[in-house]
């Protein structure tokens, strides 16, 4: 999960030019999240990860802090390799 | 860095072209006229595979890549700005179903919108709420085994004919997303007409009272209604409309050729006063500008980029520009003849002017650039 932080940091450091987001601060609680954000995000994590991000993984818990993010990845990616 | 359409797109856009200038060029202004598209063309191009070119083969769609969906929507866009508005909600509520969809709604909808067999629109404007639509007054609440859908939706392109909608409402005080077939006891569709531009592109309101629809039409999860679904959806329009502008701007300089090529004043054609030259000179750049956007954007799009909305955005706002600078001054070149119903340029600019105004306004594409570019 740990190499995962990186490319998020990197991405996330894009938008958030005024704030180090730390890896398990809120990005919603924030209040700058926009659904041009929330969009790249989506497309950011599919084209970094080679995953897909789908209906069932429609939860704000999964996009609200970088750790959150990175765990979504490293569950995705085990789901992945099973199948 | 390479920027030439493949040899598949080419073809693509030939046939595209085709169809365009056999189907729909010698009647759209009949169409802005009666204000409706017959269903027979809309039938037409369900055959050609047109409403479901962004549909996956799985799904019996055709499969094209952004770039060639591009190139479609930019060719019926030359021709009939009101039916290209079919191809932008009709692909939005499946472009939406395709990558938010359940399994089940996937397997029951999207063959059918591939098909044509299902017209979709969306339903997201109402009487109150335009830009903010976080705010959607509509609201949803569960009773267990149904939601109950209240509200009004207004502006809701092809709402006369659609077979289903995609319909943003507040369920828990959290903006949501449901599919409502038209048939649903507790919806009423209202048509609108009168409007300044896309005139055939059949606006309804819809009112729903007490409209029962089962749990599993809800899109998505509850309170991801604007932020991924309706983003998702204004995302493909926005390219959809980009792309459609570009066809307008296109059909102006078509026009413009034409005209400035058989109209003599002061004993020269037109093309040979340099005003004039100055006017189409200004439509070939902006319109190569554009179509360079739409380009990258379809490019961006088809990589899976996340720099894609963004450009989108900014290609949705410079075509949209483009095309009604583009249409006023093909209006101003024809003259007299440009005002009249004769020609086909003051169509052109009505229609061009209502792309300043929806899939977000031209405003709201600058705000949204700007964020972008000096970040949170």
């Amino acid at each position: 999960m740990e190499k995962h932080k990186l490319p998020i940091k990197t991405f996330l450091a894009k938008f958030f030019v005024n704030h180090e987001l730390q890896d398990n601060e809120d990005i919603f609680a924030l209040g700058f999240v926009n659904s041009l954000f929330a969009m790249q995000l989506v497309l950011f994590i599919e084209q970094e990860f080679s995953i897909a991000i789908e209906n069932e993984d429609l939860d704000f818990e999964n996009f609200k802090t970088i750790n959150a993010i990175a765990g979504l990845v490293e569950r995705k990616q085990v789901l992945l390799a099973r199948t | 860095m390479k920027i030439e359409l493949t040899l598949e797109q080419k073809d693509n856009q030939a046939a595209f072209r085709d169809f365009v200038d056999r189907e729909i060029i010698p009647d759209a202004d009949r169409f802005d006229l009666e204000e409706s598209i017959p269903p027979e063309l809309i039938q037409k191009l369900g055959r050609e595979g047109y409403l479901g070119a962004l549909l996956p083969k799985e799904f019996g769609g055709k499969g094209l890549d952004a770039i060639a969906i591009g190139l479609l929507n930019e060719e019926v866009g030359r021709g009939c700005s009101s039916l290209r508005s079919l191809l932008t909600v009709h692909g939005m509520v499946a472009q939406t179903l395709l990558k938010w969809g359940s399994k089940s709604q996937q397997k029951y909808w999207l063959p059918r919108l591939a098909s044509g067999r299902v017209i979709a629109a969306f339903g997201l404007s109402e009487p109150n709420i335009g830009s903010d639509a976080k705010s959607v007054e509509t609201t949803a609440t569960s009773d267990g085994s149904f939601y109950v859908l209240n509200g009004q939706k207004k502006w809701i392109t092809f709402g006369q004919i659609a077979d289903v909608f995609l319909i943003f409402a507040q369920c828990e005080g959290k903006p949501s997303a449901f599919l409502v077939e038209s048939d649903r006891p507790g919806l009423s569709i209202q048509p609108i007409s009168g409007m300044l531009g896309v005139k055939a592109s059949m606006l309804a309101q819809l009112s729903l009272n007490e409209c029962q629809i089962p749990q599993e039409n809800l899109v998505g999860r509850v309170g991801f209604g604007v932020s991924h679904i309706a983003a998702t959806a204004l995302d493909y329009g926005r390219y959809s409309v980009a792309c459609g502008c570009v066809g307008i701007a296109q059909a102006c300089l078509e026009a413009c050729t034409r005209y400035a090529n058989q109209r003599k004043q002061f004993g020269v054609y037109l093309k040979d006063h340099q005003l004039i030259q100055q006017m189409v000179t200004e439509i070939i750049i902006n319109l190569k500008a554009a179509r360079l956007l739409c380009y990258q954007a379809g490019y961006l799009k088809h990589i899976g980029d996340p720099r894609a909305i963004l450009e989108t955005s900014i290609a949705k706002y410079f075509a949209s520009k483009t095309a009604t600078q583009a249409a006023s001054d093909a209006v101003q070149i024809h003259g007299a003849n440009g005002c009249s119903s004769e020609y086909s340029v003051q169509r052109y600019l009505r229609d061009a002017k209502i792309m300043e105004i929806i899939e977000g306004s031209n405003q709201i594409q600058q705000v949204t650039i700007a964020n972008y570019h000096f970040g949170f």
